[in-house]
């Protein structure tokens, strides 16, 4: 009997780890022929496939441009058959935004479409520099949805101030490459027909930005975005829209604001990282979610940083 | 039993020795009889020797690729007794042993401070050698970040282009008075792990090795530092000047690239 009732607990794990099923994979339209799924707001877990970025897709007259594959081979899979779903026309371009695993992890399930590839020029050096620790981290982290996950290098790069153009048919969409700001590698996606915006982690919008680059370098970039002429935006992670961006944007500006300010006065007090993670930025904790997990991290990382100012 | 049930029992089964498997990446058999061999030999080591030395880490670690370990001593240095050597061990690191830090009898009570890369779960362990010989251990259990940060540097053109750039940082000293100094000496440290899809090879560990500091010429202490160690190598430590004088920091990589700074007080 206890050995039935044990067998009948994995039975259900079986069935809650499943629910995030095919079916449930749900997809908004942003703009005319633009799709995007929006992540949820935890950490990558089994039961989550990964599935916490905002990936999808663009799709023009000649072929379908995807903007991050998913955070696992699994929500890549998805992510394919929702497009299939959507359309016939041929997968020509796969865009990663940026190295974190949330974003690219789903690359391998578009080999079969034979895609270009493409992401920053810092892009291939910086999957080299994390691959082996992100495959141990995330196989344990993602278990069953990992499988089959590949980490592949863009086939075409992007260089820093050097846009370029792409043709989906009819549909021209500018990819822009800047200096280090979330991370040393992060690109844009901007449709010119309807004006609308993947930022790809550029823009956080009520997840608490994460910081893999340069405090400052992000804070030029983020007043780069500010004057942008958008009708539509896609952050990384949180709700797309037409308006709600520029609220986002500004919240995401004063975060790293005070956070700068804060801690360049420990360390002009000759303070340690431990008294900064203890004390910067506080009064910031009610205004975004996951904000214990990530904001100590985001003051170590920009110690180190303003230390060399 | 019904096949479909019986499938059902198959994948649960499957499913079982898969999650056992993966998180068999964490090790599960503790690494540290076989490193405490492999380091010290078959010298005895006293355990849990908190009446010596304290050790400081953050329960997670909140950034992988930089992590805060600082380490106390509870009585001071004297010429008669003194910790000679304080080793850093990380157990689960891919180079367990991160540093030896090399003390002079004249450090007062030790209060030093680094960074480490924590590559997943570990035990960070301090274990002090005393001028006599004996050996004492404390050790902090870290948990490793999750998410997306790793150990590898984040903006590897701007850690190169600084390269060997060095601050002496402290506030404003009193002879006679203990003083808090940071020497933080800017290099990538490679850890020679990182595999360069493009050139099919790993990039060199290149990475600083060693960094003395002394006191108008008298050493105050010498570190062995391997590949743990952050990025832009920092040290963090308690002193007394006792007359006016210099402070100097000597740092050399894996290249034998010599770089210093010193600050008069």
């Amino acid at each position: 009997m206890k050995t039935l009732s044990k067998f009948a607990g994995l039975f259900v794990s079986i069935f809650l780890t499943s629910c995030y099923a095919d079916e449930n994979y749900s997809l908004s339209e942003v703009s005319p022929g633009i799709f995007y799924h929006q992540g949820i707001h935890e950490d990558p877990t089994e039961a989550n496939i990964g599935a916490i970025a905002n990936v999808g897709f663009i799709i023009g007259e000649r072929c379908v441009a995807v903007i991050d594959s998913g955070g696992s081979y699994l929500e890549g899979t998805y992510l394919r058959r929702a497009i299939k779903k959507q359309t016939d026309l041929p997968i020509c371009y796969v865009i990663n935004s940026h190295v974190h695993p949330d974003h690219l992890f789903g690359n391998a399930a578009f080999k079969v479409d034979s895609p270009q590839f493409i992401g920053h020029e810092k892009l291939p050096a910086a999957i080299a520099a994390r691959q082996d620790y992100f495959a141990k981290t995330f196989k344990v982290l993602l278990g069953q949805a990992y499988t089959g996950t590949e980490f592949i290098s863009p086939t075409l790069t992007v260089s820093i101030d050097k846009p370029i153009t792409i043709d989906l048919g009819n549909r021209l969409l500018t990819l822009t490459a800047y200096s280090t700001s979330h991370t040393d590698n992060d690109l844009t996606v901007l449709d010119n027909t309807t004006k609308t915006l993947w930022t790809g982690d550029l823009l956080f919008m009520s997840r608490i930005p994460a910081l893999d680059g340069s405090i400052n370098g992000w804070l030029i970039t983020m007043q780069k975005l500010q004057s942008m002429d958008l009708n539509f935006v896609i952050p990384g992670h949180g709700k797309a829209g037409s308006k709600e961006w520029q609220q986002g944007l500004l919240a995401q500006i004063k975060y790293f604001t005070v956070l700068r300010n804060e801690v360049r006065e420990i360390i002009n007090n000759m303070g340690t990282i431990e008294e900064a993670t203890q004390t910067v930025g506080l009064q910031e904790s009610s205004k975004w979610e996951l904000f214990e997990q990530y904001h100590r991290r985001n003051i170590t990382a920009s110690f180190v940083e303003l230390e060399w100012e | 039993m019904s096949s479909r049930i019986f499938n059902l029992f198959i994948i649960s089964l499957a499913l079982m020795s898969f999650g056992l498997t993966t998180y068999a990446a964490t090790p599960k058999e503790p690494l540290w009889p076989t490193l405490k061999v492999a380091y010290f030999g078959d010298k005895v080591i006293r355990e849990d020797a908190s009446d010596l030395l304290v050790i400081e880490a953050p329960k997670r670690a909140e950034d992988a690729a930089i992590v805060p370990i600082t380490v106390k001593s509870l009585v001071p240095q004297s010429a008669e007794k003194y910790i000679k050597n304080i080793h850093i061990v990380v157990d689960n690191n891919p180079e367990p042993y991160s540093a030896n830090f090399h003390l002079s009898p004249e450090l007062g009570l030790i209060d030093i401070s680094t960074r480490m890369r924590v590559d997943q779960y570990t035990f960070v362990r301090a274990i002090a050698e005393m001028n006599d010989g004996s050996l004492h251990m404390v050790s902090r259990f870290v948990k490793a970040s999750g998410g997306c940060s790793a150990p590898a540097g984040k903006d590897a053109a701007a850690a190169l282009a600084r390269l060997g750039k060095m601050q002496i940082r402290m506030r404003t000293p009193t002879v006679g008075e203990p003083v808090q100094a940071q020497v933080i000496i800017s290099h990538p440290n490679y850890n020679g792990l990182q595999f360069d899809q493009a050139s099919r090879r790993y990039i060199t560990a290149h990475y600083v090795k060693n960094i003395n500091i002394s006191y108008n010429d008298k050493p105050l202490m010498s570190v062995d530092t391997g590949i743990s160690v952050s990025e832009d190598p920092s040290i963090r430590f308690t002193f007394t000047p006792t007359e006016k004088g210099t402070l100097k920091a000597e740092a050399t990589d894996s290249e034998n690239q010599a770089f210093s700074e010193h600050k008069d007080i």
